[in-house]
């Protein structure tokens, strides 16, 4: 429902009680990644770590979300298992149409359950329940038994849970929403797994009158015909983001085998053309958006001599073939899924996880490791001893493992060979693009290609000023943090310019919000950093590993002189902006925080 | 008359934009289940969707058992509903045999009218409204 004020769920897993709270601060924050900030202010413990029973695990949405296409994922913020500060996570589903007809703005879950539980919420239901039985038990497996055990409202809930990653808090360990679709990084499933929280079901079992008068279902009709007539969306829908395989190989862009190289003639057989001829089963969409960018592959398994199969479908993007496939020297799209299949299971990032794997293998191949550590020895192209690995790594079968999956740089400053850990703040997204990526994601906000569009740029633009690049990434990254606290599917970012935004926002009733949509993005931008660095994120303290300047992409050698310097600006950038108080408590000055 | 039909439902992306178009446009709410076509998952995403949505029975068993004649038999089948006349008693949504009537939680219900305007908003082309000649689809 539109209304001024946030409708917060606050649940103590250690009482099993919540308490609904309404806030202030929509004109301020927006939603999402500002209403993430603004709870986690409220509610997260700077003194305390991250496993903390008291430091919140929380779900927000945004003023728009169910009320314009697109407008259909949701923000996870936490304490992160990985590097131990408040970050973010976003992800798609129906999660965040199930939040809004349990009509919350923002789910914040704090303490520690007494034993493994799921915790059920909706428009007119909590409940946490003792899942002891489902100790270890895999994503998959997990899924299906929560749809049993809830079954009320198919089509209509989102069931969020984690695999074993989760439950021995590894920080690749993701959580799963929806089947397909992951709070993938920065080991949210960690923070669920030490409040000892298998699942979340939430019912989006509300429903409210609409903007009163013709101009909302105007401009919805509007914003609908942009994302679906015109040719706006095609790539997303199409091969979908895969499509990319193929153009960054060719511009020497596309991580090979640990980021050995750039490009490899393998990639005739894993473009996005080829997983979708060979693969594609079927398509998909999260609630509320019409695009369906979903893409779900097939893979069967013979279980027996005769002629007895098993088939499951696995969702696959540019990411996940990236680090299950180009990193491992992988090249068959359907041992691709394979890996991706396990990783699913056990609930680990693929990102994350093919990274770390990635390294392993190098590691192996310099003597740093042995079948000792890795189980199953590693060598670039075997897919199915990454599927174990993966298994492995998800499982924490032993101690290297259990090491592996707190990050690789954890790994190799125990074993060696920290210069080759293709990690950039975290294990590394598949664009070695160059130096502006490479800086730009190290010290990104979530150390996520999305956060700013210096991977879309260096595509493009072989420049090498320091300042007009820094100056790109600091004017970038307030139009996708607009979008991350409305919260839009980035894919919009294309329709939802600042303008479109202020329609949709007076088109429900915000007419505040909507006549300040940059001051807010500014402000919810200083916001996040401020909230970050005081849980402490120190650029100094980021390094980026050699294996990064020993890259040659379409722009040739990397310019050790350029990525340090970029680094270098963009940090203290990062810094001069949250420190800049001009403003920063009240854009609009009508309301406290 | 014609009829609201989802002939190419296995292409269903589940994105609800056929209930999200009937709450707004139909019935000025903003749901996904308030609606005369609801999307639900056919067993878990993994194996696809369907759509709930009246089927036009002619008799209709929920005329039948409205009590105060707030549904009333649509030509050539479904229901006629008259909102002021209905009491909330829930009979309508008892009855349905492909559970097509939904209620919210103040009791209100709401049905198919068969009027086509969430055909629009199917962007795989599952829906159609057409002249129903020789009999209905298959139930989905």
């Amino acid at each position: 429902m539109i209304r001024e004020a946030f409708r917060v769920l606050c649940v103590d897993l250690g009482t099993g009680k919540g308490r609904i709270e309404l806030l202030d601060g929509r004109n301020l924050v927006a939603g999402g990644s500002g209403l993430a900030a603004l709870l986690d202010g409220r509610y997260g413990k700077n003194d305390l770590p991250w496993d903390a029973a008291e430091q919140p695990l929380i779900f927000a949405i945004g003023p728009l979300t169910g009320y314009f296409p697109l407008m259909s994922k949701t923000v996870c913020a936490f304490r992160s298992a990985y590097h131990h500060q408040y970050t973010e996570s976003h992800a798609g589903g129906r999660l965040a149409h199930a939040l809004r007809f349990a009509d919350l703005d923002a789910l914040v879950i704090t303490g520690r359950a007494g034993r493994l539980s799921c915790l059920v919420v909706g428009d007119r239901h909590l409940e946490v329940k003792d899942v002891g039985f489902m100790r270890s038990m895999d994503a998959d497996a997990a899924g299906k038994l929560l749809r049993r055990m809830f079954a009320k409202g198919s089509g209509h809930r989102s069931i969020l849970r984690i695999g074993p990653a989760g439950e021995i808090g590894s920080a690749m360990a993701c959580i799963n929403v929806d089947s397909y679709r992951h709070f993938g990084r920065m080991g949210g499933g960690a923070v669920m797994g030490v409040k000892n929280l298998k699942g979340i079901v939430v019912q989006g079992d509300g429903d409210f009158a609409g903007p009163a008068g013709s101009a909302y279902a105007r401009l919805f009709r509007e914003v609908y015909r942009q994302v679906t007539a015109t040719d706006m969306m095609r790539k997303y829908y199409s091969l979908g983001t895969a499509g990319n395989l193929q153009g960054l190989n060719d511009l020497q862009s596309l991580p090979w085998c640990n980021l050995q190289r750039t490009s490899d003639p393998a990639i005739a057989g894993m473009t996005g053309q080829a997983f979708a001829d060979a693969t594609l089963l079927r398509n998909g969409a999260c609630s509320g958006c019409p695009v369906g960018c979903i893409h779900i592959g097939y893979i069967r398994e013979k279980i027996t001599g005769d002629n007895r199969y098993s088939y499951h479908q696995v969702a696959y993007d540019y990411e996940p073939i990236f680090a299950a496939g180009t990193m491992l020297g992988v090249t068959d799209p359907f041992a691709v899924l394979r890996i991706l299949e396990t990783m699913e299971k056990v609930g680990i990032d693929a990102m994350s996880g093919g990274v770390a794997l990635a390294w392993a293998t190098e590691a192996t191949q310099r003597g740093l490791i042995s079948r000792e550590q890795t189980v199953v020895p590693l060598r670039f192209g075997d897919a199915a001893a990454y599927q174990q690995a993966a298994e492995f790594l998800g499982r924490g079968i032993n101690d290297f493992y259990r090491l592996l999956g707190m990050g690789t740089l954890r790994a190799a400053a125990a074993y060696g060979g920290g210069e080759f850990a293709c990690v950039l703040g975290q294990e590394m997204a598949g664009y070695a693009t160059g130096e502006l990526f490479f800086a730009a994601q190290t010290l990104g906000f979530r150390h996520s290609h999305l956060d700013t569009g210096a991977y879309s740029r260096e595509q493009k633009n072989a420049g090498r000023d320091v300042g007009q690049a820094v100056d790109f990434l600091i004017a970038d990254e307030p139009g996708r943090v607009i979008l991350t606290s409305m919260v839009a599917c980035l894919f919009a970012r294309s329709v939802y310019t600042d303008t479109r935004l202020a329609e949709c926002l007076a088109a429900v009733g915000l007419d505040t919000l909507a006549g300040s949509v940059p001051e807010v993005a500014e402000h919810v931008r200083r916001l996040r950093w401020q909230t970050r660095i005081a849980t402490g994120f120190d650029p100094d303290a980021l390094t980026i590993p050699k294996r990064f300047y020993d890259v040659r992409t379409w722009k040739g050698p990397v310019s050790r002189e350029y990525l340090d310097a970029l680094k270098q600006e963009y940090g203290r950038r990062i810094l001069r902006l949250a420190a800049d108080r001009s403003g920063s408590d009240a854009p609009l000055g009508k309301e406290g925080n | 008359m014609k009829q609201l039909t989802a002939p190419r439902i296995d292409r269903c992306i589940g994105c609800h934009s056929c209930a999200l178009a009937c709450a707004r446009l139909i019935h000025q709410r903003i749901s996904w289940s308030c609606a005369g076509i609801r999307i639900h998952s056919a067993g878990g995403l993994s194996t696809g969707f369907m759509a709930v949505h009246c089927l036009a029975c002619d008799p209709a068993p929920c005329v039948t058992a409205c009590p105060t004649g707030a549904f009333s038999q649509r030509p050539g089948g479904g229901v006629v509903e008259r909102k002021k006349l209905c009491i909330r008693c829930g009979q309508c949504v008892e009855a349905c045999p492909v559970d097509a009537v939904s209620v919210n939680r103040l009791g209100e219900v709401f049905v198919c009218i068969h009027c086509g305007r969430c055909v629009e908003f199917c962007p795989q082309g599952c829906l159609e409204l057409a002249e129903m000649a020789g009999g209905l689809e298959a139930p989905r």
